[in-house]
């Protein structure tokens, strides 16, 4: 018998189509529901529960009260195995954290979540490490790659999986900062990641990179970063699961969404800000390794603001070290990287060409503008 | 006496709309591997006890084997009777989509034209196949002779001083041109200094993987807006360090760089060299040439634009045609001719050595030099005039259709392919580009995924060569609409196809997973535990 554990978050995807770009928020969920949102989130999990209908007699579905998965799952067909306890219509990221604390505890084979990027930095943030999950996307902002193409496909991944056709890999969570992303800027950071089943397309679907070549892309910049590395420099290394390769191939352990230095081989400093970062490039000379965060081609100030225009002007443009898997690259369709770091003259001296280190003794020259 | 009337023929019962939807259906069965057809006992071949004089003679072979070659155990060959052997090709050959059997422009960069029979004939005729490469010279005039006049035709074709037709295939000859370039700047003391390589994104794959096999490092210059590689690109990555550009032209994408000039300029002034990749030179035959583009060297493949062909239906061959500067350090041996007799020069003491065994794929190049004679000079231009007015043909027909389009250089006609996007039908219609490939089988045609690097979202390369009729690319667009129709209409027809082929779906999450890699019976058989 498998069991997978249902979450819906009642309120993903209010805002969107009451066009508030987002349902963060307690302010803007009520300013939603007055403009008259429907959540749909209920509906689309229904939807991706219908291909596993086929599974019902060797599947459980445990899932949360009312609105939080109950109703999907009956509605779909199952008979679920509801815990937990919520007050209905008042339900928060707290009880998407409760629930996945729960299921993950009583073991289910897979944590399946209906919701949008702020659901999944929910889950990231209380589900073991490496615990198989699933995102049904049902959000207004969708730019982690946990979920899948439609409800309809979540579903027949899950099951998939559920019978071991499909594996997991590591995929990113990501997140605009929605009070920027109402102002019109797009600003991504990266929040973690999650161990979340796949399969690609039939033949060459290069939008979904498989694990192995995902990994060895990463592993192959790692090594040339190694053999340029020298003694004595203090190699300052943003967030990102490119960079943090490196820092595996250094056997460090690395903080995924935060920045860390590293010297000969060894880490002096963990998770730091712009203010130790400062001090640190006054006593020894330093390099920055950096690589895109997220869809939208940010290479400076967005997710990695510690690395502020101080640091990069008193470390150098020369003393940047841009790597990327060419997946990444592909992802930005090749169009250039962007810069913000909030001091102008700082984004000018970042602008140009900069050679990407894309794999073993492999680079790119890649534009980057302002 | 009256005779009856004749019956009036009239209209045929049933007009088919032109072109028709072509019913396909491959064969049903799926032909297991050679090994698991195995029946103990079984041979196909009963080779005769020797005579008593012959073994007399020879003594025990066995006995003067080293002892290192000899075998423990009996290699576990397949064992079967003739027959059985036959039947299996039949029916594997059977599960084909091919040139010979349906419209193959799909196979875009791979210039799948249509190759005479005549000239397979020819080089399967024994006065070629039971040639022996360790035969004197003075018995092998006449193939000596064919591979030198081939040499001089694809001078003229190129432009060039120097050809060598021993590489094995294109990506060799353009590893044969890295390793020339390479012995080019040791002869002047500057091997070490110049380690770095330049290509772009939508040229041919193969120069970025030929030059990291021979230890350079690659520079990729990407496309600027229009789809041009990026000429500011090129101005940061020349430099003392840079060996060679090594470029194709067109790219992938179809669309020609008027700019290749400057871009060879560019890196002559810096003292490094240009290599043009014309794998694929369909387009360009006698319209221009690598030596008016001020090239170092170029290479060809004759399995793409010399019809020897492409594909499973014949080996590959590359030539190397390189300025007389770069001559001394070709592959050795060259064909020489003294005026009365044509010979091998093994004695070129700068020479990079031997690209592959022998001289060459001499069938492959038989064959492409009775395509060439069989053309001349005006037949090759015409070739790719007809080529490039397939291409736009086909171009503006598949503009009409719903969801697709051609990204880069907006107006402007393309060479000899397009790297065409569905990302239009795809957002309307959440059907795949490589969906639309396997709904095509269902009508006997197909394509495939020859889009590297895979930057055009939902990508489709056509190339329809000069071998298909109007009514072939009418009919090979009328798959197109109609596929594109049911994605709006009926997507999960789409979704689920193909629906007519032997397999419909295969996983190939192991396809870039070395550790999944099974190039022997032995390790299939060990590996496939894992993987199911």
């Amino acid at each position: 018998m498998n069991r997978i554990g249902l979450i819906v978050n009642p309120l993903a995807g209010i805002g969107g189509r009451v066009g508030l770009k987002g349902s963060d928020g307690v302010e803007t969920q009520r300013r939603a529901l007055e403009l008259g949102a429907i959540p749909e989130s209920l509906h689309r999990a229904t939807l991706s529960l219908i291909p596993l209908l086929g599974l019902s007699g060797t599947l459980e579905v445990v899932t949360f009260p009312r609105e939080m998965g109950e109703t999907s799952a009956r509605e779909a067909g199952f008979t679920p195995k509801v815990i937990g306890e919520i007050h209905s219509g008042l339900t928060t990221a707290e009880d998407t954290r409760r629930a996945v604390n729960k299921m993950s505890a009583l073991g289910v084979d897979l944590i399946f979540f209906a919701g949008g990027d702020g659901t999944a930095r929910d889950v990231c943030s209380a589900i073991p490490a490496q615990f198989p999950c699933l995102g049904i996307p049902a959000g207004v902002k969708i730019h982690s790659a946990v979920y899948a193409t439609n409800p309809k496909h979540a579903g027949e991944l899950a099951g998939m999986y559920l019978q071991g056709k499909a594996r997991l890999r590591e995929a990113e969570v990501l997140d605009v900062d929605e009070d920027a992303y109402r102002a019109g800027r797009v600003s991504t950071r990266l929040y973690g990641t999650l161990h979340v089943p796949y399969r690609p397309l039939l033949l060459q679907n290069q939008k979904a990179p498989s694990r192995a070549s995902e990994a060895r892309q990463a592993e192959a910049i790692a090594a040339d970063v190694l053999e340029q590395m020298q003694a004595g420099v203090a190699y300052i290394l943003g967030p990102g699961t490119t960079t943090r390769a490196i820092a595996q191939a250094l056997t460090v352990e690395k903080t995924l969404v935060g920045v860390d230095v590293v010297r000969d081989g060894q880490l002096i400093a963990k998770d730091v800000t712009q203010e130790q970062l400062l001090n640190l490039t006054e006593t020894m000379p330093a390099r920055i390794i950096v690589t895109p965060i997220g869809g939208q081609g940010f290479l400076f100030g967005r997710g990695n603001q510690q690395i502020g225009p101080e640091v990069i002007r008193k470390v150098g443009r020369e003393n940047i070290i841009v790597v990327s898997t060419s997946d990444k690259l592909r992802a930005l369709r090749l169009q250039p990287l962007i810069v913000d770091t909030g001091v102008a003259e700082v984004d000018a001296l970042l602008a140009g060409y900069f050679n990407v280190v894309t794999g073993y003794k492999e680079r790119m020259v890649y534009k980057v503008v302002y | 006496m009256t005779h009856p009337k004749p019956k009036k023929l009239g209209a045929p019962k049933a007009v088919a709309p032109k072109p028709a939807l072509r019913r396909f259906h491959q064969a049903r069965w799926d032909e297991p591997v050679i090994f698991e057809l195995t029946s103990e006992g079984q041979r196909g071949v009963l080779p005769p006890e020797p005579e008593a004089a012959v073994v007399q003679a020879a003594g025990d072979v066995f006995d003067n084997l080293p002892a290192s070659l000899k075998r423990k155990t009996a290699p576990a060959l397949p064992e079967m009777s003739q027959v059985h052997v036959l039947r299996h090709y039949m029916r594997l050959s059977q599960e084909n989509l091919g040139v010979d059997l349906n419209i193959d422009v799909g196979q875009g960069t791979c210039t799948m034209k249509y190759s005479p029979k005549v000239n397979d004939q020819l080089a399967r005729s024994h006065k070629l196949s039971e040639l022996h490469p360790l035969q004197p010279v003075s018995t092998v005039q006449g193939i000596l002779e064919v591979m030198f006049r081939l040499e001089e035709m694809l001078k003229e074709i190129s432009g060039m001083d120097r050809v060598t037709l021993q590489p094995g295939a294109g990506s060799a000859a353009i590893y044969a041109n890295i390793a020339m370039i390479r012995a080019f700047h040791e002869s002047r003391g500057e091997g070490q200094k110049r380690d770095e390589v330049i290509t772009s994104s939508f040229s041919h794959p193969s120069n970025a993987a030929a030059a990291k096999v021979a230890g350079y490092k690659i520079i990729t210059l990407p496309p600027d807006a229009d789809g041009y590689p990026d000429f500011e690109a090129l101005k940061t990555a020349v430099s003392e360090r840079t060996a060679a550009l090594l470029i194709t032209n067109p790219e992938d994408t179809g669309i020609f760089n008027p700019r290749i000039v400057e871009f060879v300029d560019l890196v002559h002034r810096a003292g490094g060299l240009c290599s043009y990749d014309q794998a694929n030179a369909n387009g360009l035959l006698g319209i221009t040439r690598a030596r008016e583009a001020g090239f170092d060297v170029c290479h060809f493949n004759l399995h793409k634009t010399f019809s020897t062909p492409h594909g499973c239906g014949g080996p590959a061959s590359g030539a190397c045609c390189v300025k007389k500067e770069m001559a001394p350090f070709l592959p050795i041996p060259t064909i020489e001719f003294d005026g009365t007799s044509y010979y091998l020069d093994f004695n070129r003491p700068q020479s990079v050595g031997k690209i592959r065994p022998w001289y060459g794929v001499t069938g492959n190049m038989l064959k492409a030099y009775a395509w060439i004679m069989s053309l001349g000079a005006d037949g090759l231009r015409e070739v790719a005039e007809i080529a490039v007015l397939n291409n736009n043909y086909l171009l503006n027909k598949v503009l009409e259709i719903r969801g697709a389009s051609a990204p880069y250089a907006k107006g402007k006609r393309r060479i000899e392919q397009v790297r065409y996007s569905w990302e239009g039908l795809t957002n309307d219609t959440g059907v795949h580009s490589e969906e639309i490939g396997f709904r095509a089988a269902d009508f006997g045609t197909h394509y495939w995924t020859s889009h590297h690097p895979f930057v055009v979202p939902e990508p489709m390369t056509l190339e329809p060569t000069e071998s298909y009729s109007r009514e072939d690319l009418d009919e090979y667009i009328t798959i197109l609409k109609h596929i594109a129709n049911e994605a709006y209409t009926s997507p999960e027809v789409v979704h689920t196809a193909p629906h007519n082929s032997t397999v419909h779906k295969i996983d190939q999450e192991s396809f870039d997973d070395p550790d999944a890699w099974a190039v022997t019976w032995r390790a299939y058989k060990r590996k496939l535990k894992k993987y199911r």
